[in-house]
């Protein structure tokens, strides 16, 4: 009875057969970033394959797309722009990973923050000919507020009512781009525009070309504060994580609640400081976005950074440093997309990652074999 | 070779011959060379960290020997995955099980086979699965779903799993850490079953008397190393094994210090809680234990034990009744607070409880540590300060692990109790609630862990160890209360074990709780 059960399990019309198998030791630490590296190659392969399908030809259009976000130093910086979001919002969902809080919810805490900024400038909380430094700090603080209670919810919900977080994150994601709208449209709209009235210039974040007259070399790089912004937001969510007690409580409860409970961590009250938290970067990815690249309150701020740093949380490993270089290759992509004809190309390497990236979880618990038909 | 002569007609069904396998810092098996005849079953004796799982992980076809052949009937192996080793007709039981709660017992055991193809015949197979468990005696209803078995029957299910795949070698590797003794018996009558009808068995324990009970020879390993190759077991005593494993004289009877019990440190009155299915676990227990004294647990698993630990630490909530901890109230109180008045608690499942398995050895020590300086520092954790704290314990528990830094998913077994014991003993708790502390621990352990216990007794801590071996909860306790379905039946000083039996299965002492109460009040 049982010798012939596992005897049949082969196809019959191919010369080999593929196993899948769970792994029931983790592979080494190393296999893990081999595997990120591979599916990148992967995808870049997958797209140059279909480049050649339609006709094109994958070399120039590769290396078209390396030198639209590499090749100089002013496309350099342009990537560098994109790419500040989507740190900070990266850094934004690894908190949150870390404790196994899936905060799908980035986007609307990006536009919340966002808000929280302009309304500095637009209600207005500070005149506008304040300085520089203080309008900059009151933004800051509040766009990471308003990010913050728009993470305060679904934390709060969750650890109340077991709300679960990732529809309350997406739906929260729907609210705030309506929320947005209507103060755009009804409330400070420029002339009938949807969009808000241009924030002086002491509410600008400093960018790179307004010291131009210093250093001429920097005229016209774009690249803002926003840079600096995110590189301490990542030192201090390693700080966090890595070297507090706060971080330490939120690595136990990631890794195995029972013990966590067992160990007296409170795990409701630091589900909604998580969430919190998580919101408060993606609102401080907004405030940077709105003070730094767009200068105005308007609907369109975001090509879906909030969604997009969660795959760079993800393919960074909830690694806080690994976060920026990740950012950095898909603000690169986003910057592609723009220059190159057809746009779609880019696009199409971001979807191939995100469906490799699932794979690669896969991978990581199962074995692939493959075995030649007669083998035992 | 030996072995060939020493079981005359047997045929050999494995031989493992020069297996080496290298972890990072380890040398888990050092050429270890192993023979297991057909129709015996063989036992697998060591340390903690000796190797023993290693080697079956290797022979069920997990890890890759970096040196050295596998030949199983007569035919040499190379297994890439546990599914080459069944093919092989290998099998291996872990120590923590791989089925899926919500699933039947038939599902489970088809779980993965490809036989039952486009439509499931579920009664069919469910009638296969019970006949299968009646040839060798065991009793599982195959509608069951997992989450209701019992621990000894969810072992039954994945040994089940087993034979349906055509094992005809079976690995169990520590299958009575988890069991009552009474499973242990019925386990122990399965696998006779299973010898009579030619099948081989591999049996990891540490229990010695387990060991010579049940097992025709056994193998030895020491550091990865073969002390003893397939030993007939007639004959040898126990202590002798304990050398082999330990390389050194082992002590079974401790002699105890004589103390005087102080103060009373845990007091529990008329406690009443629920399980985890909403039954009640516990109906007013009520006992106290003081300073400077062991107080024993004894009884049959489930009979309200585990819910007990857990709300004196403040884990389960209490339905009635108070727990006081050093003359303060902590009935129903956060389990932060019992663990600042000195309540440390060695939990049951070391498994799901009271480790984070990915968490370094060094966030796994200071659990309970890591707000208290110097490991805290204001907000932040003084990194050095827990690294210097984590390789002290390491040196004075003897943890075997290349570095601190290491995930303690990659400890054995018993290295892993050793991580909880360090942590919760040397917070020098007032009150220590015990459950379970040598299970999986190797001889040479469990003398040390004991040791620790009576330490902490002189020291002044109150302990109360819950426990089902009768002989440690003898050697160790003053006092031993029975429990049974959630009530003291009655306390023993005198070691009687005859007294302690009927306390388990039900009998009410003269002294029990009622009169108990009156007593101290
Ligand atoms: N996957 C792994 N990676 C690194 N080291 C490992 C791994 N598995 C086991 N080890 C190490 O190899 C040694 C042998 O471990 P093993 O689990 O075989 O011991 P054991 O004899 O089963 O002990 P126990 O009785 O405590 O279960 C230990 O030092 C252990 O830490
Ligand atoms: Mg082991």
């Amino acid at each position: 009875m049982s010798e012939s059960t596992l005897n049949q399990r082969k196809s019959n019309w191919l010369p080999f057969t593929v196993e899948v198998e769970p792994r029931l030791t983790p592979p080494p630490a190393w296999f893990s970033w081999a595997l990120t590296i591979g599916l990148i190659i992967f995808a870049l392969l997958i797209g140059a394959l279909v480049i050649a399908f339609a006709g094109g030809n994958p070399w120039a259009a590769y290396s078209h797309i390396a030198r639209a976000s590499f090749g100089s130093i002013g496309v350099l910086s342009d990537t560098l722009v994109k790419a500040i979001p989507l740190m900070i919002v990266g850094l934004a969902c690894t908190i949150a990973f870390r404790m196994r809080i899936w905060n799908i919810g980035a986007e609307g805490q990006f536009f919340l923050g966002a808000f929280g900024a302009s309304a500095v400038v637009l209600t207005p909380i500070l005149p506008s000919d304040s300085p520089q430094w203080l309008f900059i700090l009151t933004m800051l603080i509040f766009g990471m507020a308003a990010g913050a209670i728009w993470g305060f919810i679904p934390g709060y919900l969750k650890a109340k009512f077991n709300v679960n977080e990732v529809i309350s994150t997406l739906m929260l994601n729907y609210i705030a781009v309506s929320w947005n709208n209507y103060w755009i449209y009804a409330v400070w709209t420029e002339g009938g525009f949807q969009m808000s009235r241009m924030f002086p210039r002491n509410a600008w974040l400093p960018r790179l070309t307004d010291f131009a007259d210093r250093v001429p070399a920097f005229g016209g790089l774009t690249v803002h504060f926003g840079l600096v912004l995110a590189i301490l937001a990542a030192i201090v969510v390693w700080l966090i994580l890595y070297r507090s007690q706060w971080g330490y409580e939120i690595r136990v409860v990631g890794d195995n609640p029972p013990t966590a409970r067992y160990a007296g961590i409170p795990i409701a009250r630091n589900t909604v400081l998580v969430m919190m938290l998580s919101g408060a970067l993606a609102g401080l990815a907004g405030m940077s976005e709105i003070s730094g690249v767009v200068h105005r309150l308007q609907g369109a701020i975001s090509p879906g950074y909030g969604y997009t740093g969660i795959i760079v949380a993800w393919l960074a490993k909830l690694n806080p440093f690994a976060v920026i270089p990740v950012a950095i290759f898909f603000g690169a992509l986003i910057l592609a997309g723009r220059e190159i004809q057809p746009s779609g190309i880019p696009k199409m390497i971001q979807g191939i990652i995100l469906v490799c990236l699932i794979a690669s979880d896969f991978l990581m618990r199962n074995k692939i074999r493959i075995r030649r038909k007669g083998e035992a | 070779m030996e072995a060939v002569q020493n079981s005359q007609e047997k045929p050999i069904a494995v031989q493992m011959s020069g297996i080496v396998k290298h972890f990072p810092g380890v040398l888990a098996n050092d050429h270890v060379d192993f023979t297991l005849l057909k129709g015996e079953i063989h036992a697998l004796l060591g340390e903690n960290g000796a190797g023993k799982s290693t080697l079956m992980n290797i022979l069920a076809g997990l890890y890759h020997p970096d040196a050295g052949t596998i030949v199983v009937n007569g035919k040499i192996c190379h297994f890439n995955s546990p599914r080459d080793a069944i093919h092989a007709g290998i099998g291996m039981i872990h120590q923590h099980f791989m089925l899926v709660p919500s699933m039947t017992v038939t599902e489970n055991i088809l779980l993965g086979l490809e036989e039952p193809r486009f439509r499931l015949r579920l009664p069919y197979y469910d009638e296969q699965i019970s006949a299968l468990g009646e040839r060798f005696g065991m009793k599982v209803d195959p509608k069951a779903r997992i989450w209701q078995l019992s621990v000894g029957e969810q072992q039954r299910v994945e040994i089940l799993k087993m034979l349906y795949r055509g094992a005809e070698i079976l690995i169990m590797d520590e299958p009575t850490a988890v069991l009552a003794p009474a499973e242990v018996e019925e386990l122990f009558h399965t696998l006779r079953r299973m010898r009579e009808e030619g099948k081989s068995i591999i049996f990891i324990s540490h229990k010695l008397n387990e060991v010579t009970s049940i097992a025709d020879r056994v193998t030895v390993l020491r550091r990865g190393k073969v002390t003893a190759a397939g030993l007939p077991l007639a004959g040898v005593s126990r202590a002798e094994l304990a050398r082999l494993m330990v390389g050194r004289e082992v002590v079974f009877n401790i002699q105890k210090k004589p103390v005087q019990p102080g103060e009373v440190v845990l007091k529990v009155e008329n406690l009443h809680a629920l399980n985890d299915r909403g039954l009640p676990a516990l109906r007013g227990v009520s006992f106290e234990v003081r300073r400077g004294e062991i107080v024993g647990l004894a009884g049959v698993a489930g009979n309200g034990q585990r819910e007990l630990a857990e709300v004196i630490t403040c884990m389960r909530k209490a339905e009635k009744g108070h727990v006081w901890v050093g003359g303060e109230e902590i009935t129903n109180c956060n389990v932060s607070k019992g663990i600042r008045k000195g309540v440390a608690h060695i939990p049951e499942d070391r498994n799901h409880v009271g480790t984070a398995p990915n968490l370094s050895v060094t966030d796994n020590v200071i659990l309970k540590k890591y707000k208290e300086p110097p490991i805290a520092s204001g907000w932040m954790l003084n990194h050095v300060a827990a690294t210097g704290y984590a390789e002290d314990l390491k040196k004075g528990f003897e943890i075997l692990v290349p570095t601190v830094e290491t995930p303690v998913r990659l400890l054995s077994g018993g290295n892993l109790q050793r991580v909880i014991l360090a942590r919760e003993i040397s917070a020098q708790p007032q009150l220590l609630i015990a459950v379970q502390p040598t299970r999986g621990l190797d001889v040479g352990a469990i003398e040390g862990v004991h040791r620790l216990l009576l330490a902490q007794r002189e020291a002044g801590a109150a302990i109360l160890l819950i426990s089902e071996e009768l002989e440690e909860l003898i050697d160790l306790s003053d006092r031993i209360l029975g429990i049974y379905e959630g009530q003291i039946m009655g306390e023993v000083t005198d070691g009687n074990i005859e007294a302690i039996g009927l306390m388990m299965t039900g009998t009410r002492l003269e002294n029990a709780p009622v009169s108990q109460e009156a007593h101290h009040e």
